[in-house]
């Protein structure tokens, strides 16, 4: 069939490789040289045509002839281009010699772009790129759902309010804050000199100043604490917790004289009667004790 | 409709039979109550949605009034019973109800009528109870486990030899919380920097970071404007842990929130039990310096349950809080003179921090690699095919 008989047939009838939008008309064949739909580009419009494709990353030259239209296998011929760019030109230059101008001009413009995407991809391919993974929906539901639930069968506060005041019984924090309270009912800001303030239940709240030694004879119920107001270091035994707090020891005194510390001594009252034992700057301690 | 409505009321219009009245009163209201009972209609037979619904509400409702009740019940005769105990305890052992099995207690309702010693305590079902048992769960006296601790990266951070430094960065393109999520989590760990991310590759991050001396790289990735994974790589070459991050509350979206001080942060971790467990969790404790500062009363706790790690930042305080033990027996009343009050030590908290849950979903042995790492293990799918198995 003549070629302008096939374009007056792909224009104003059906043709597959047409996809038409907003912007254009373009065609989606494979042979196309430009991509778009266009009488002078229509590898099926033209008897006379030639493409580039690649293949893997090696491009080839497709050329289809008027003298091979009978056989539709074996019409289009194809060439390896090489490598090379300037290479590459000369040989479409070899062979489409004789083929019209614009067309030749259209291949090597194909050529050049081709070349270029070519390099593009071998430099991103050496860059590190994340890749989207997708998680079926069903599975962010179901995840979403077991996170809640495992919250509340956590019950977190109360997990790390008994993790607490486990330490606090077995001493870890002998020096700082004690256990049990009820013996310190008031403490009071102290200098260096004075010695820790004790007052039992039952007694009236007057200041009591008491020696160190008086205070572990009072304190009948810290008989598992000996060690506690002798400076003795204590050791975190590794419990069932799978021993993953082995490096607390006792922080030593001397240390602890941050800013902040100092801060919070100066803001502490004297005299001041108050159930609660551990405001923030009235605890200082006998230095015989470190 | 309106056939529904006639079968559910009873059939009032029937003359009462002849006969004796009383007794034919009484054996018409049982019938009447056997004819109900018979005619007892599932919400799901109702065609009619409202009704429908209005009936299975009710149902409903009824269940949860019957099921307190019984709940109230069951606890206020085990309290009863241990307010009594020791003079019970003498009798159940004559009992001979209580020297049967439980099923017997249970079939006669939740006291034992012939002794008041509590009726044994029907532990609940949990996921936990009934967790899968897992052979690589640690145990106490496992010497391999601490010759693999003492070889392991962590180790020089965790014996205090080196102080752990931690690197933060983001993904490539950070917005949304991103930023305001890592100024938190600067706060929280201590001698943590933060480097903007840039365009750099994570690969050459991580040699930046080993040539200065960091012991941790932290990566937040950002996903949607939203920090959605955390990534956790221990130098010089270090376990790699990917995590998933959800569920971030930053502190300014907690209500009543603490401000946290610099002090040093002790460490609570719950709940890593098995091998893959203890390794996540000594990563994470070489995050933090190993020496804490309990004047600072800080705490930094990861939480496991059911694979979700969760973390919380509090503040804590120690104080007594007086118990009265108030004996509503009367007899008791009448020998004790007066309420007993106990001190108890409680610890309350005073949350600040963010507060978000991780889930592990790849430990890789050495620094960041994807494509030619070696994972010690990685989350697949049909892992997820029982309810009742963990891995951490």
């Amino acid at each position: 069939m003549s070629d302008d008989v096939v374009w007056h047939c792909i224009r104003h009838g059906h043709c597959s490789f047409r996809a038409k939008i907003e912007t254009g008309i373009f065609c989606r064949s494979p042979y196309n040289a430009t991509g778009i739909c266009n009488r002078s580009s229509c590898p099926l419009a033209n008897s006379r045509y030639a493409t580039i494709r690649d293949h893997d990353v090696i491009f080839y030259l497709y050329m289809k002839t008027a003298e091979r239209a009978h056989l539709p296998t074996k019409l289009w011929e194809s060439v390896k281009l090489p490598r090379n760019y300037e290479k590459a030109i000369e040989v479409i230059n070899k062979h489409l010699e004789f083929w019209p101008k614009l067309l030749v001009h259209k291949i090597k413009q194909r050529l050049t772009k081709m070349t270029q995407y070519r390099i593009r991809m071998r430099k991103l391919h050496l860059k590190v790129r994340e890749k989207l993974m997708t998680v079926p929906r069903k599975k962010t539901k179901i995840d979403i759902n077991k996170e809640m639930k495992a919250e509340i069968a956590a019950q977190i506060d109360k997990c790390i309010q008994t993790e607490l005041l486990e330490r606090l019984k077995n001493g870890c924090y002998s020096k700082i804050h004690s256990y049990p309270f009820d013996d310190f009912d008031n403490i009071v800001k102290l200098d260096e000199d004075h010695d820790v303030h004790v007052l039992e239940d039952e007694e009236e709240n007057k200041i009591e100043y008491i020696e160190a030694d008086e205070i572990e004879t009072e304190m009948d119920d810290m008989e598992d604490f000996e060690g506690l107001l002798k400076g003795q270091k204590r050791y975190f035994n590794i419990r069932n917790k799978f021993f993953l707090f082995a490096g607390y020891t006792d922080t030593d005194l001397d240390h602890l004289v941050d800013e902040q510390v100092a801060k919070k001594q100066k803001r502490a009252q004297i005299g001041r009667r108050s159930t609660k034992v551990m405001s923030e700057g009235t605890f200082s301690f006998h230095n015989n004790h470190s | 409709m309106a056939k529904e409505k006639k079968r559910k009321q009873p059939p009032t219009d029937a003359s009462p039979p002849p006969g004796d009245k009383r007794e034919g009163r009484s054996e018409r209201k049982g019938k009447k109550a056997r004819k109900e009972k018979a005619e007892a209609i599932l919400p799901s037979q109702i065609k009619n949605k409202d009704k429908r619904r209005e009936v299975h509400a009710k149902l409903k409702r009824e269940k949860k009034a019957q099921k307190r009740a019984l709940a109230r019940e069951r606890g206020q005769s085990a309290r009863r019973a241990e307010e009594l105990g020791e003079q019970a305890s003498e009798r159940s052992s004559n009992c001979p109800r209580h020297l049967l099995s439980l099923q017997f207690l249970v079939r006669f309702g939740s006291d034992c009528f012939g002794c008041l010693q509590p009726p044994e305590r029907q532990v609940p079902r949990t996921i936990e109870n009934t967790r899968e048992p897992d052979e690589t769960v640690c145990r106490p006296d496992d010497q391999e486990l601490f010759a693999g601790n003492d070889a392991d990266e962590f180790n020089a951070v965790l014996k205090q030899h080196i102080t752990p430094k931690i690197l933060i960065t983001t993904c490539r393109f950070n917005s949304g919380r991103g930023p305001a999520f890592i100024d938190e989590l600067m706060q929280v760990i201590p001698n943590s920097h933060y480097v903007k991310r840039g365009t750099y590759e994570l690969k050459k991050i991580v040699e930046y970071a080993n040539n200065r001396d960091f012991t941790s790289l932290i990566v937040v990735h950002t996903n949607r404007r939203e920090p959605d994974a955390l990534l956790m790589i221990g130098l010089p070459d270090g376990p790699t842990a990917h995590f998933k991050l959800s569920k971030l509350v930053l502190r300014k979206d907690i209500k009543n929130h603490g401000n946290p001080t610099s002090h040093k942060p002790e460490l609570v971790l719950n709940n890593f039990t098995t091998r893959l467990g203890h390794r996540v969790g000594r990563m994470i404790q070489s995050l933090f310096p190993q020496d804490p500062n309990f004047r600072g009363r800080r705490v930094v706790t990861f939480h496991n349950q059911r694979d979700y790690i969760f973390f919380r930042h509090h503040r804590y305080i120690f104080e007594t809080k007086e118990k009265k033990v108030a004996s509503k027996d009367k007899k008791a009343k009448a020998s004790e003179s007066k309420s007993e009050s106990e001190k108890q030590v409680i610890c309350r908290l005073q949350e600040c921090g963010p507060r978000f849950v991780l889930k592990l979903l790849t430990l890789q042995h050495g620094t960041f690699d994807t494509k030619s790492g070696e994972y010690e293990w990685v989350h697949k799918p049909d892992m997820d095919t029982s309810r009742r198995r963990f891995f951490l």
